[in-house]
């Protein structure tokens, strides 16, 4: 594991982090820690605090504790980049916006309006055979189906390569190969990359395919380990039921 | 300015003979780009409803200005309309009502507030043509303004065009990209006031809502991206003014109506159009 081509990072350490609302505790004293060059699935019940979590991280939400971001040399990292994959992008769907136009605006100054010349063009349509979508760079963004606008926001959180990436996995309008797809893209990326990845996840089957560490989320972290591991747990079969490991997992 | 003058004599339309109707001409020529601009990005927000307000509000910045006895009361105008601009979006943010709530609250306020001020002892009807405008008194010094005012979006347009476009896609993943929101949609709404109320004389309270929405309305019905979005926008704002400022001189009707009926009509043909091709 000393491959750290693309990223000076290698740790990220959470440190008695908690949220507070007005009225609740959202997260308690959550102590975590994930690697570069793994993917690690956040997993709970609903208003369990994934997307609490999430979002302190991003530095959306106040938090105390702490956040450590640790290079391979053991040595402190800032200015760290994340990339970040929304659960899902509400937009109007009749703007005028192409798959082109939104991913140049948030790349350059020079506004979109004015059009664009054939090499950058020709560099959004390379980037986006990465993830083998190429083919959408002229649509309209409101006529992209789930899976398609999930990979074009993909496309964009890793342009600058970043440390870590976080993904709200999609709860609606991706179909089961389109998350399939998502996943092997996000896995092509952990080992190209060697770049951690943070996801928060709801298909059990999909997660004991792709993650390499689960962390099941109530407050705080209730059990961590292997997929399989944290699937025997009794914390992880009181939320999901007791066959839900074993009935997805399998089939 | 001499110049141009003897230009527009050389074109072969009658009216150009008459100075006013240069300036009329000249005016429309810019301001339908600037409505154009602007409207591209009203509609995208759906701010339909809040330039509407906008434009009732100017009611208020008049009797402002009436109030303290000026004799030209556009500053009023501005500075209430920027007011009340950055106060429906802050008050919007605050997400307690819904936004069209909102927005009619500060209308019927800010429109109420101003005929009452405007009206008494009986006095609004030296004031009701500012409901219709009159084009045709635009002087040469107006010209300058909107040809200012013109270059200034085109520069907020040049600066800022791509951020004010992710925060209408949406606020929260254009703030996740480091965009300050807040200003953007300020500085957006500071632009449409102050245009909004410049031109307000001429185009008239009750019609310079069109103006800015139904271009942008009717180009969206067959645009796939920004550029043609934007391309067209200004083609439909142009038709629009020109159509409708020779249709008013030929038929005396009120320019601001007549070109409000243009952009209308261009708004169903463009409407059939994608419902037939489902673009």
């Amino acid at each position: 594991m000393n491959v750290h081509n693309s990223c000076g990072l290698c740790r990220v350490e959470i440190e008695n982090l908690s949220v507070k609302s007005r009225k609740d505790i959202l997260l308690d004293n959550v102590n975590l820690e994930f690697h570069c060059g793994q993917l690690t699935a956040l997993i709970g019940r609903n208003g369990a605090g994934k997307t609490t979590l999430l979002k302190a991280i991003l530095g959306e939400k106040k938090y105390t504790g702490k956040i450590h971001y640790e290079k391979h040399d053991g040595k402190e990292m800032k200015n760290i980049i994340i990339g970040y994959v929304p659960q899902q992008l509400l937009f109007d769907k009749s703007m005028p916006v192409s798959v082109a136009d939104f991913m140049m605006a948030t790349k350059t100054k020079k506004p979109v309006w004015l059009g664009y010349s054939k090499q950058q063009k020709q560099n959004l349509k390379n980037r986006l055979q990465e993830m083998d979508c190429e083919h959408i760079l002229d649509r309209k963004l409101g006529d992209l189906s789930g899976g398609e606008l999930q990979r074009v926001l993909l496309t964009m959180a890793i342009e600058p390569m970043p440390d870590l990436l976080i993904l709200d996995e999609p709860v609606s309008g991706v179909d089961a190969t389109g998350l399939d797809l998502f996943y092997k893209k996000v896995t092509y990326l952990r080992n190209t990359y060697h770049i951690a990845v943070l996801l928060v996840s709801h298909d059990l089957a999909l997660i004991r395919r792709y993650a390499d560490k689960v962390v099941l989320l109530d407050k705080t972290v209730a059990e961590q380990g292997d997929a399989e591991d944290v699937f025997q747990t009794k914390a992880f079969q009181q939320t999901f039921g007791y066959f839900a490991g074993e009935e997805k997992i399998w089939n | 300015m001499e110049l141009i003058y003897e230009l527009l004599e050389k074109i072969p339309f009658s009216f150009l003979q008459y100075d006013f109707m240069k300036n009329a001409l000249l005016a429309v020529l810019f301001l339908a780009p600037l409505f154009a601009l602007l409207g591209t990005m009203a509609v995208n927000n759906n701010m339909a409803f809040f330039s509407d307000a906008l434009g009732h509000s100017a009611l208020t910045g008049i009797g402002i200005g009436a109030v303290l006895g000026l004799r030209e009361p556009l500053l009023c105008m501005i500075a209430f309309g920027i007011f009340l601009s950055i106060a429906i979006t802050k008050v919007k943010c605050a997400d307690r009502l819904s936004s069209d709530s909102i927005i009619s609250v500060f209308s019927s306020t800010a429109m109420a507030l101003g005929i009452v001020i405007l009206s008494q002892q009986g006095g609004f009807a030296k004031y009701s043509y500012y409901l219709i405008g009159d084009i045709l008194t635009i002087t040469q010094k107006d010209l300058y303004l909107i040809i200012i005012t013109l270059i200034i979006c085109y520069i907020v347009w040049i600066l800022l065009y791509n951020d004010l476009l992710l925060v209408s896609i949406n606020r929260s993943f254009a703030v996740s990209r480091g965009i300050n929101a807040v200003f953007t949609e300020n500085v957006f709404v500071i632009l449409v006031a102050i245009t909004v109320m410049i031109s307000i004389k001429w185009l008239g309270i009750l019609t310079i809502n069109s103006l800015l929405i139904l271009p942008a309305a009717a180009a969206r019905n067959i645009s796939r991206n920004a550029k043609s979005y934007h391309i067209i926008t200004m083609f439909i704002a142009w038709i629009a003014c020109l159509g409708g400022l020779l249709f008013s001189y030929e038929w005396g009707t009120s320019a601001g109506a007549s070109i409000v009926l243009i952009a209308a009509v261009i708004f169903f043909i463009t409407f059939f159009i994608s419902a037939n091709s489902a673009i």
